[in-house]
């Protein structure tokens, strides 16, 4: 075997070369980098040797402590509350800043929840670095099942010999010729809260029963609508494979089918879906790893706002290691981001391997 | 440019060749791509310079404004800086303190008498001037001031808080408007610090502790910060002012166009307001009880630590140093000029003239934004805190957040230089 690769194949490996070369040099070795700077305090610039310190950068991201709030209580020992009914705390401000409390200095409230008349409260050393895990998550399962099934669902429409069918899988396919980043000013404009494309269309469609929306103003909305815009713009993409897909399913299989009698869902069941196995395991793969790296939208569209609600890793690393300098805490975040897709893949590889 | 002037001088024959290639190619970075009549007026002072004598020949790259830094720090760790760096003001004492730049070499009295926002010193050197500076003022209606019954303010009896609230409310009750005031809250970046930090000040605290440095506890998370942020925040719940997710196309023609009853903005969006609204007052800071300041310092010239030729580079720094260059910047694209003399010289800052009073107030109100490598980072934390607040997050813990934020980046890059 490898008598093969390399001496019968000199001119493939000269063919393979270039983008060899280009990945290795871009790709690879970036990524050494980012693992060797991610346990440095390498700064973007500055005069300062750069040092060694370990998984300090690790341990700043991915620190988390619970710290139980016990109720305010009046001199009687009954539990204050404020006007709502609600019961009072201390801020957490007076345990994370407190000099009692030296290993919670510079935590910050994550979440809170209730148990008994406590609040159990966590704190994490890089809040917006959580909310910034979560929301890529959440990207992550919200868009990769819509849009492979949208795509899928727009493949199986456009699969068919009609007039001017061509027309259609252009249209479909256009929003991803365009720059995302063009594409996300544009939506900007749509989702405007004073006078969007999207406030005014749904206002007439209820006959001015709609109030206007500031869309990406509300941290409610904000992801939401970035979820729905990437996943119209990258929808054509993933038709275009699936369509190829269901291309190389052989006819006969349908005459076959149509001869046993199946109808329409037992043909998508038995015949469709089973040739498209492979190309949904691409389809998988290719949609997680983009969602992953959300970027574009984002800078374009929030910055991570309104309240972190936007934040997403890729941002983070960006943000950090340009915006504030410090390259080692993006190439920390960039690291974790890669263990996080690694594994993923591998899962998925392993859930979908062959049986 | 270079490639082109060779080509001539090769065309030209040997004799003239000889005597322009005697003159040392400066090369210069500028910040303004893409704006025509600031790239005339830059021109004509470097093709002035190369025409004056004999031994330098500056050649001029222009990059658009929102690359501008991040060029200028890629070609820095490249090895590969231009002699001549334009450099923003705050943004100078991180570059000094980088390595990138080096003092400048020219005559103590050819930067006499000018506005202080308008000279950079780190480390007790000159790195950098600045041929013009800006100024932030409140636009507003003299006939709503007059409908109102609102006092106007001076720079000697600008208003208080409870006059500045008072003409918000009066602004809303009178039902014209969309929104009282704008803040400008569509322009992320450099704005916020540079806009809305005096705020800050004039209420007693500050991004950064001045007096060492080192340390942000208790400036921006003190009870005058505290103060601060909760009014800023009411201003964003009570609907004073439109939040984060504000249209720019709004912010820069909302004013103009009514719908909004005050503006904070800069002297250089004062030429299209002037011919927009006939009776525009620019307005000075209100003070919030620690004195009224607006923000100093914009654009300025230094020389970069890499550069073989720092005499060419500081030569033509001194010549672009001219009342009539300044002028021209003025003229050209609204800025206020760094020197009363220049100003004497320009339409709009002259006596009488119409932004006359943007130059008392970069006199009068203006403190430079914190003169340390680390206000960079500081700047942004700052950015991302006065957002969070504005949608409704808690203002102690955004404010502790971002103490901690800027306190751990100082203490990564081991004090900046500042003994601690």
């Amino acid at each position: 075997m490898a008598s093969r690769l390399t001496v019968s194949n000199r001119a493939g490996w000269g063919f393979a070369l270039p983008g060899f070369g280009l990945i290795a040099v871009f790709i690879v070795l970036p990524f050494f980098f980012a693992f060797y700077f991610s346990l440095t305090n390498q700064r973007l610039i500055s005069p300062n040797p750069t040092e060694y310190v370990g998984l300090d950068n690790y341990r700043s991201l991915l620190g988390l402590a619970v710290i139980t709030l016990e109720p305010e209580r009046d001199d009687a020992g009954a539990i204050l509350r404020d006007a709502d009914g609600a019961v009072e705390y201390p801020r957490v401000r007076t345990i994370t800043r407190s000099d009692a409390f030296p290993q919670y200095r510079g935590m910050r409230e994550w979440f809170r929840w209730q148990s008994g008349d406590n609040a159990r409260v966590v704190i994490a050393s890089d809040v917006v670095f959580m909310k910034a895990l979560v929301n890529t998550f959440l990207f992550v399962l919200v868009v990769a099942p819509v849009q492979a099934g949208l795509a899928l669902g727009l493949a199986l429409l456009i699969n068919q010999r009609l007039r001017g069918i061509n027309v259609f899988r252009t249209i479909y396919f256009m929003p991803v010729v365009v720059s995302i980043v063009v594409v996300s000013l544009l939506w900007r404009f749509i989702y405007d809260g004073n006078d969007g494309l999207l406030n005014n269309l749904l206002s007439a469609l209820t006959f001015g029963a709609f109030q206007g929306r500031d869309w990406l103003g509300d941290p409610s909305t904000a992801l939401g609508s970035i979820m729905a815009m990437s996943i119209w713009q990258a929808v054509g993409f993933h038709m275009v494979i699936w369509l190829s897909g269901l291309q190389t399913i052989s006819p006969t299989l349908y005459e076959a089918a149509e001869i046993e009698g199946a109808n329409r869902w037992q043909t998508f069941r038995y015949v469709t879906w089973p040739g498209l196995r492979n190309t949904a395991i691409l389809i998988l793969i290719v949609i997680t790893m983009q969602c992953f790296a959300l970027f574009a939208q984002i800078d374009v569209m929030t910055n991570g706002g309104p309240l972190d609600s936007t934040q997403t890793l890729v941002f983070q690393a960006v943000e950090r290691g340009y915006g504030r300098q410090d390259i080692s805490g993006g190439s920390a975040i960039s690291v974790i981001l890669f263990l996080i897709v690694l594994s993923i893949s591998l899962i998925q590889r392993w859930l979908t391997r062959e049986r | 440019m270079a490639r082109k002037t060779l080509l001539i001088t090769t065309a030209l024959g040997l004799g003239w060749a000889a005597s322009a290639q005697a003159q040392t190619e400066i090369g210069m970075w500028y910040h303004g791509a893409g704006n025509e009549v600031e790239s005339r007026i830059i021109n004509q002072i470097v093709d002035d310079f190369n025409a004056s004598q004999s031994d330098w020949m500056v050649t001029l790259e222009s990059f658009p404004q929102n690359s501008y830094n991040d060029s200028v720090v890629a070609g820095a760790l490249a090895g590969n800086l231009p002699c001549i760096l334009d450099v923003d003001g705050p943004v100078m004492p991180n570059w000094a303190w980088s390595g990138y730049m080096q003092p400048l070499a020219i005559d103590a009295s050819l930067i006499e008498g000018y506005l202080p926002g308008t000279l950079g010193y780190w480390d007790g050197a000159l790195y950098s001037v600045g041929l013009w500076d800006a100024a932030v003022a409140l636009y507003a209606r003299q006939s709503d001031l007059d409908a109102w019954g609102l006092r106007t303010p001076t720079l000697a009896e600008p208003w208080t808080q409870e006059e500045f609230m008072a003409a918000l409310d009066a602004a809303r009750a009178d039902g014209r408007y969309e929104f009282a005031l704008d803040l400008g809250m569509a322009w992320t970046g450099e704005w916020y610090p540079y806009a809305f930090s005096p705020f800050l000040q004039s209420f007693g605290g500050d991004i950064i502790d001045r007096e060492t440095y080192t340390s942000a506890e208790g400036v921006l998370n003190g009870d005058a910060a505290l103060a601060f942020g909760e009014w800023w925040q009411m201003l964003f719940a009570e609907g004073y002012a439109p939040g984060t997710s504000q249209d720019p196309a709004d912010r820069d023609s909302g004013f103009n166009e009514g719908k909004y009853a005050f503006a904070w903005n800069g002297n250089w969006a004062a030429v299209p307001t002037l011919a927009a609204v006939e009776d525009v007052v620019f307005l000075p800071a209100p003070d919030f009880g620690n004195g009224p300041t607006i923000g100093a310092g914009s654009w300025q010239f230094g020389v970069s630590a890499t550069c073989e030729t720092p005499e060419g580079a500081n030569a033509f720094i001194a010549h672009a140093l001219q009342d009539q260059y300044l002028a021209a910047f003025s003229d050209g694209i609204g800025l206020i000029p760094s020197t009363p003399a220049a100003a004497a010289m320009t339409e709009n800052y002259a006596e009488g003239g119409p932004l006359e009073v943007f130059f008392g107030l970069s006199a009068e109100q203006a403190l430079v934004r914190p003169v340390t490598p680390g206000y960079v980072v500081a700047a942004q934390v700052f950015e991302q805190a006065l957002a969070n607040i504005a949608n409704g997050a808690d203002v102690a813990d955004e404010l502790d957040a971002a103490v901690d934020a800027i306190e751990a980046d100082i203490e990564r890059n081991q004090g900046y230089g500042h003994d601690g």
